[in-house]
This record gives C-alpha cells, sequence and structure tokens, in this order.
C-alpha cells in the first residue's frame, strides 16, 4: 500500500465503480475503498455471489448490477474492500482502517461514492428486537438469503417498501400487512410533476408493476396512517395507528419501517464541503457542480452521496466525475472530456427526470412526525422528543447545543439516525424551516478506531 | 425472527455464540445469523438495559454491537461467520467485558 494516490475513491457502489472504471481506463491511478467485503454497494450487495438459488426474484433492476460489479473487478486499480475511512480533511489526507490497521494515505483527488442511508423514521418502540428498517430487511435477504420465519408489517413510505413487499411476494413470503404513511395532499404536487417523468417512463411502469403485484396478493394497505407505535417488552409485539380516522392495532413479531434514503453526509462534511438544505428532497445535499466537484477543489461526490438520483444515475455521475478527474490530471483534453461527458450528461438528466415527481409524491410530512414525546430521538444516548422539546423551550439555539445540552447525538452513531429528527423538532419550536436551523458538526473518528490502532501506526512513521 | 430459504446454499459451519456452538449459513454476517438463531435481544443497552438487536444492516446505526474474539462493541453487521467464530452477546449493561 503507498501513502499517496492521485485519485482515491470511498465506496465501492455503482458510482464509485464507475468512477473507478472511467478514471482508470484514461490511465489515472486509482485506489478503492469499500466498507463492504464484496464490491457493488448496498444496491447491488452480493449481485455476484448470490447465496439466492435465483437471484431473479430480487427484480431485473439487481441484475443490471452484476456486468458492472465483474468489470469493476477486472479494473487495474488498487482495491480495499473491508475497510473504512475514520477521517477525512480538506487536505484530501484520509484515515483509513485496513485489516485492523490504520494508515494515512493523501489523495490528489477524492471522489466521495458512499452513498445513501436510510431516513430515519423514529416512532415510539423503534428501538424494540423485532423492528428494523426496510433496507436491513432487504439486505438479510441480499446477503444471507434470509427471509421473515412469519410475514412482516411493512411501514412508511417510499419505492422502497413497495419493492421488499414485491420481492417477498416472489420469495413466497407473504406480508402482513403494509402500513402507508405517504400524505394525500402529496399527489396533487406529483401530477404537475407527472409529464416530465415521462421521460423515464420506465420507473413509472416499474412502481406500477409493484402496486398491482401488491394488489393482486391482497396485502391489507392502509392508507394515511398516523401516530405509529411499536409496542413489546423484550421484544415488538404489536403495531398501533390511526388510519382515515380509525384506531388499528396489528399482532406482528417483525415491523419493517423506511420513509426513503437521504445521502450519507459525514464524509463530506468531514472534508468541510459545503451544504445546502434541500426542500423537495427534505434533507441535506453537499453543493456540487456538474461534474460532482464540491465547494472543495478536488473533492468529488458522486452518486446518491450528492443527492438522491438512484443507481442508474449513480453510475452516470461516477464516469462523469471520473472524467473530470482525468481531465484535471491531463489525462484527456477538454474536448475530449466534453465528447465523452456529453452522452452521459444526457442519459443522467433523463434518469433524474423522475425524481421530481418521486420527491414530491413521496415527500415527508414534517408535522407528522414525533408526535409522541416518549418517542426516542437518540437510540444511543436514549435521548426522547419530549427532551429536545424541553431545550428548545429553553432557547437551544441549535442542534449542536441540543447535543451538548443533553448528549444526543454523542453516542455510537454519531447523529446518523438522530441529526434529521433534532432538526425537525427544533425547526418546529421556532416555526421556521431546517434550513435556517443547521446541522451537527461532524467530527472524526468517523468509524470507530482504537487507540491501539493508532499508536501502531504513528510507531511506524516516526 | 427469520429463516433461509430452502432452495438457497446448504453449506453450514459451526460458530459459538455466548460459548454455545451453533450451526449457521457460511457466508452471512455475523448480525445475520443471530437473526437466523433468533439470538434476541443482541444487547442490552448500558444507560437503561434496554433490550436492542440490528436495526440498519449497513453499518450505520451501531445497535448490532458484540463482543467478538474478545473485542467489545464490534458491528455484527459488518463482520463474516467463520468456522470456529466466538462472539458473546453483550447483555450485561454494567460489565460489558464480564464475558471473556
Amino acid at each position: 500500500m503507498k501513502t499517496s494516490y492521485p485519485l482515491v475513491i470511498i465506496g465501492a457502489g455503482p458510482a464509485g465503480m464507475a468512477a473507478a472504471q472511467v478514471a482508470a481506463a484514461q490511465g489515472v491511478e486509482v485506489a478503492v475503498i469499500d466498507e463492504q467485503a464484496q464490491p457493488g454497494g448496498q444496491i447491488y450487495r452480493n449481485v455476484d455471489s448470490s447465496p439466492l438459488a435465483d437471484a431473479q426474484l430480487l427484480g431485473r433492476d439487481y441484475l443490471l448490477g452484476k456486468p458492472q460489479v465483474q468489470a469493476f473487478r477486472h479494473t487495474p486499480i488498487e482495491y480495499f474492500p473491508a475497510s473504512a475511512v475514520w477521517y477525512l480533511d480538506r487536505n484530501r489526507e484520509i484515515g483509513l482502517l485496513h485489516q485492523a490497521e490504520h494508515r494515512r494515505i493523501e489523495a490528489g483527488s477524492i471522489v466521495i461514492a458512499c452513498g445513501a442511508q436510510e431516513r430515519p423514521m423514529p416512532i415510539p418502540g423503534w428501538q424494540l428486537p423485532g423492528v428494523m428498517t426496510a433496507g436491513a430487511g432487504q439486505i438479510l435477504l441480499k446477503s444471507a438469503a434470509l427471509v421473515p420465519s412469519q410475514p412482516p408489517v411493512l411501514a412508511g413510505s417510499g419505492p422502497l417498501m413497495l419493492l421488499l413487499a414485491w420481492q417477498y411476494l416472489r420469495a413466497g413470503v407473504g406480508v402482513r400487512a403494509i402500513v402507508d404513511t405517504t400524505p394525500r395532499h402529496n399527489r396533487l404536487q406529483a401530477m404537475l410533476r407527472l409529464p416530465r417523468a415521462l421521460a423515464a417512463a420506465e420507473y413509472l411502469y416499474k412502481g406500477l408493476k409493484l402496486i398491482s403485484a401488491i394488489k393482486r396478493a391482497r396485502i391489507p394497505w392502509y392508507l394515511e396512517a398516523r401516530n405509529l407505535c411499536a409496542d413489546g417488552d423484550e421484544q415488538l409485539q404489536r403495531l398501533r395507528f390511526d388510519s382515515r380516522g380509525g384506531a388499528v392495532e396489528i399482532e406482528t413479531g417483525l415491523l419493517q419501517l423506511h420513509q426513503g434514503v437521504i445521502p450519507a453526509l459525514q464524509l463530506a462534511d468531514a472534508a468541510g464541503c459545503e451544504m445546502r438544505w434541500s426542500e423537495m428532497q427534505q434533507c441535506w445535499q453537499p453543493l456540487v457542480d456538474a461534474w460532482g466537484e464540491s465547494s472543495i477543489a478536488g473533492v468529488f461526490i458522486a452518486g446518491d452521496a450528492a443527492g438522491i438520483g438512484g443507481a442508474r444515475a449513480a453510475a452516470l455521475a461516477g464516469q462523469l466525475a471520473g472524467l473530470q478527474v482525468a481531465f484535471r490530471q491531463n489525462r484527456i483534453g477538454q474536448q475530449q472530456r466534453n465528447r465523452l461527458a456529453r452522452p452521459l450528461q444526457i442519459a443522467l438528466r433523463r434518469h433524474l427526470a423522475i425524481r421530481p415527481f418521486l420527491d414530491s409524491y413521496y415527500r415527508i410530512d414534517n408535522d407528522a412526525q414525533l408526535s409522541d414525546g416518549t418517542t426516542l430521538v437518540c437510540r444511543c444516548e436514549e435521548i426522547s422528543a419530549a427532551e429536545i422539546d424541553a431545550v428548545a423551550a429553553l432557547g437551544c439555539s441549535g442542534p449542536n447545543q441540543a447535543k451538548a445540552f443533553t448528549r444526543c447525538g454523542m453516542g455510537h452513531c454519531q447523529g446518523r439516525f438522530c441529526g434529521a429528527s433534532v432538526e425537525i423538532l427544533l425547526a418546529r419550536h421556532r416555526a421556521c424551516s431546517v434550513a435556517d436551523i443547521g446541522r451537527f458538526t461532524t467530527r472524526p473518528p468517523l468509524k470507530p478506531v482504537t487507540l491501539g490502532q493508532l499508536a501502531a501506526a504513528s510507531g511506524d512513521q516516526s | 425472527m427469520f429463516r433461509r430459504l430452502e432452495d438457497s446454499a446448504p453449506e453450514r459451519i459451526e460458530i459459538e455464540i455466548d460459548g454455545e456452538p451453533v450451526l449457521v449459513p457460511a457466508g452471512i454476517s455475523l448480525a445475520a445469523a443471530l437473526f437466523y438463531l433468533d439470538a434476541m435481544p443482541s444487547r442490552r443497552t448500558q444507560l437503561s438495559a434496554s433490550p436492542r438487536a440490528a436495526f440498519c444492516m449497513m453499518g450505520a446505526c451501531f445497535e448490532c454491537l458484540l463482543e467478538v474474539e474478545g473485542e467489545g462493541s464490534q458491528r455484527a453487521c459488518q463482520l463474516q461467520v467463520r468456522p470456529g467464530l466466538r462472539a458473546w452477546r453483550q447483555l450485561d449493561p454494567l460489565e460489558p467485558g464480564a464475558n471473556s
């Protein structure tokens, strides 16, 4: 392993794999760091090493990843799987944990391609065993061929929830119920954006296919659900909620929650990239130019980490970032870059045409979030919504002061699963937009590193 | 809570959970193995001893922390099972290292 590379790519999902292939093809020396043991990211997890007898049950879009993963495996790069970046700064210095050892790497350019995480869906009891994210259910299916022993309840909103229900049906597992929290008033806003979405009609077709399969299976589908509450002592026993004015209670041992995905921002934050609030996607996004370059020269962000666009858009954005890095490092001229980029830009625009429709259809209703003060906002430090409300009432100035007052966001997950909730609660208290509230400061270590690992590395370098 | 799809790869390996030998499918993560074994909860919190289990399965939530080969608080979703692997659930919140 070297101590410096002209290009370091963090993440081997569709964006990272594509950036690596394009840059390497133009002669750039590339290192790729990924937390997973296999390339593909969460979306194409285990796509060329599936434990399933027939991976087709996951759907055609999943199998699209197979040639990408295989091409990546044959790309001449240095690949560090099962490795974590725990430190990153604006000078493009990286702290890497590889095979349980700390290494310091300097990068000429960086492409951050660490994808998305699920948007937290805090409800009372979401910390109970038996409650997990829909994404977790899908990872168990893709990577371990595990399916629920009893039909689960899926609750929330968004394409991934429907996709998981469809995949469970194809795997011969029932679904007990879908508890749909999508606000009814989103429909009009979405319909206004339907004409533009027709440019990417295959996404609409896929959505209709999922919905009609779920309806054919006669799965109970509760609409406009609110006030969800997961109930149980040692494990989940039941889900209670209101749907169209009526109170419903469903006995279940497994609840899978989902309300969309948001960019994973820790790395871009650690580097100090400038962020903006997206009203449309209801999340923070790093500011990037048409090539994916952030406010910090030489730090690119591609794929869902820069704003949710899905796997196909992510691969195209990764290719564009790879071209720009090759151009900056004088591997290709401006004309050649532009010529290679044009078809990618056209395809990217087409794949993103579906987003305004999807984003407005599945836009979360912040007023419906955290309606019960007993809800744990911070699962790690066990801080409730009422406790955040209390510090807000005291005049708490923002998320970082709320953190200092309550320890909310100081636990193991470092705010990944409470940051969005704290922002919503503080914005509600001040009757302003989340854009005016700001966000937690991210500080390394971004992933756990031991003092022993740091000490061993400094011994090597002295 | 979870079962293995019947037509998937049949290979099983032996690992140890809480000192007990158990058979789990090869090639899966330790967190997946706990769901397969129905070993719930997979830990208790240090603050209130409340029961927890893996939540995100992608390394972000840190709910699946387990003691693995004597190292405390490892993310079970990021570790693959291998023959002979020894892991302990952190069920005693007052003494996280008391198992080994």
